[in-house]
């Protein structure tokens, strides 16, 4: 499995220390802990990032927001990006009401 | 001053860079200082708001709360809290933690007077929180000739006092003179051994910092060694992209720009709000021709940020005349629009430190008129805190003007005839 | 004059397939803006 493979399968979700502010060309992400400030240059990826802790993983977040599976490798390492930071998260796998059981 | 009627149409590229999209502003300021008063107990001979005495007009309690209130909702993640001296109102640490349990991290930029152990363990305590320390020279020397006597000690003593207590990560931020740009080794010495970051700023002619600009603006020899100094050791130093005029010398050599936007952010992604609800584009330009509006007489910031004519107009692109024909132009952007103004070159000209000596060139040339004055918050008569540095221009001053005073007569019978302190 | 006219257009819908990682994301540092005390 590719790194991106792997990640489209895996349920992520925005840090809670994290502010998402909508921009007029995408939005502006701030982390209070570390103070990373990290700039979502398109609307979809903002759509993306906010669905992520709606989805059991990456491949419905990007479906959701409507992203062209030709453009997920670019997607994702965009969100490998966030994480690098703690933009985003893993979700923890001990949650009991947990998305990811209900996945179909 | 005014206020447009509805919220200006943008038309805004899709894509674009990131700094193109800043230039025509946001909905909201990524950050901003907020000048909470123009009281102080010191009276730094180049302060950039002549600071000193407090206005009658400062905002109220309630009112600076309600402006937090505002920058919560519009989600303006970081303020950066100054004066004056901020911890000198009485209501600091009240609006300190309004602030920072309404979602607006604060970093406040003090002298340190009044961070004692106690105040140290509860700063170390607080989240989202962050110091900044004023200091102006790696040596009592030359700090307390600008800052005053015993400025250095003060400054040392909170630093000692924030580690002691936990505190992790203070500021310290230094202007940069003619004076201590030899200091930087030792200044970087002082951070490491207060776990400390430094931060180094550009000295604007703003405020004092007119009356004092010719006399402590680096050398344009000291302009490249702090530039050299930045590229081999600035990794863990701030500079608030205070230095984005120097980049021009990254192009010739391949050194590269400085990190930081490169950008004047001006009313674009800052702004200055004042101790009395003015806001104007930059903390380095408190100038009616830089008034935006009043957050009590406007209807309150957000309404100003993205309503005023002046921001509106800083918004747009801008003509930099000559400037954009030289080869640099894309690295310095035409410099500090403050910098300009402040020693009277016009805005669509070099910055007066422009590293091709095109600066220079038009300060000499004679045809500057500068600004009168804007709001002068000094002290009215000196203290015992006043700097050296003024201390000697009083002194040149009354020397001059006993100078044009004709000779006391031999006969004079008073003992202090023609005695002027 | 409407009071609430938006202030940007629409953008265009995405047909770019060579997608990176610095077309969608850039970070900046808070302390790297001009301005700022």
């Amino acid at each position: 499995m590719t790194t991106t493979d792997q990640m489209l399968a895996e349920p992520w979700d925005l840090s809670p220390a994290v502010a998402l502010r909508p921009e007029p060309f995408g939005a502006m992400a701030y982390h209070f802990g570390n103070r990373k400030l990290t700039f979502l240059k398109r609307m979809q990826l903002v759509d993306v990032v906010r669905g992520l802790s709606a989805h059991p993983d990456v491949r419905r977040a990007l479906q959701a927001a409507g992203v062209a599976e030709a453009q997920w490798p670019g997607y994702v390492a965009a969100l490998q990006g966030l994480a690098a930071t703690d933009m985003i998260r893993p979700r923890a796998t001990s949650e009991a009401h947990s998305v990811q059981e209900g996945a179909a | 001053m005014t206020i447009l009627e509805t919220r200006p149409v943008i038309a805004r590229p899709e894509g674009g860079s990131l700094i193109e999209q800043f230039e025509l502003g946001l909905d909201a300021p990524i950050c901003l200082t907020w000048e909470l008063t123009y009281a102080c107990n010191l009276e730094c001979a180049h302060c950039l708001s002549s600071s000193g005495r407090r206005d009658p007009r400062e905002l109220s309690t309630e009112q600076c709360k309600a402006v937090i209130d505002e920058l919560q909702r519009m989600q303006v993640f970081y303020v950066n809290i100054g004066g004056g001296e901020p911890t000198i109102r009485p209501d600091f640490w009240e609006l300190l933690d309004y602030a920072v349990s309404h979602d607006v991290g604060v970093k406040f930029s003090t002298n340190g007077v009044r961070l004692n152990p106690e105040r140290a363990r509860v700063l170390a305590s607080t989240d989202y929180v962050d110091v900044q320390i004023s200091l102006d020279g790696a040596t009592p020397e030359v700090n307390d000739y600008v800052r005053g006597p015993g400025s250095f000690d003060t400054a040392i003593t909170a630093l000692q006092n924030l580690q002691d207590a936990g505190f992790k990560d203070a500021k310290i931020s230094v202007v940069c003179t003619r004076q201590n740009i030899g200091q930087l080794d030792e200044f970087k010495a002082i951070a490491d051994q207060y776990g400390a970051t430094l931060r180094l700023t550009r000295l604007r002619p703003s405020g004092r910092g007119a009356d004092v600009w010719d006399e402590l603006h680096p050398l344009p020899e000291q302009q490249r060694e702090l530039y050299d100094w930045l590229v081999a050791n600035g990794e863990n130093v701030l500079t608030g992209d205070s230095f984005f005029h120097l980049s021009a010398f990254g192009v010739a050599d391949g050194g590269g720009a400085l990190p930081g936007l490169n950008l004047c952010g001006a009313g674009r992604v800052v702004c200055l709000i004042d101790p009395i609800g003015d806001v104007y584009a930059c903390p380095f330009a408190i100038h009616d021709n830089f008034l935006a509006g009043n957050v009590l007489a406007d209807g309150g910031f957000e309404t100003v940020w993205q309503r005023s004519e002046l921001f509106t107009e800083l918004r747009s692109p801008q003509t930099s005349g000559a400037c954009t024909s030289c080869a640099f132009f894309d690295a310095c952007r035409g410099g500090c629009m403050a910098a300009k103004f402040f020693t009277g070159l016009p805005l669509d000209g070099p910055d007066p430190e422009c590293v091709r000596g095109f600066g220079e060139d038009a300060l000499a040339s004679g045809d500057r008129v500068l600004p009168p004055q804007g709001k002068d918050h000094s002290k009215a008569n000196p203290t015992r805190n006043q700097p050296v540095m003024l201390t000697l221009s009083r002194r040149d001053d009354a020397l001059a003007v006993q100078a044009t005073r004709p000779p006391v007569s031999a006969c004079a019978e008073n003992p202090l005839a023609g005695f002027t302190l | 004059m409407s009071i609430d006219a938006p202030t940007t257009e629409v953008t265009a819908p995405e047909t770019d397939t060579t997608v990176t990682a610095e077309s969608l994301i850039e970070e900046v540092s808070i302390d790297g803006m001009c301005g700022v005390y």
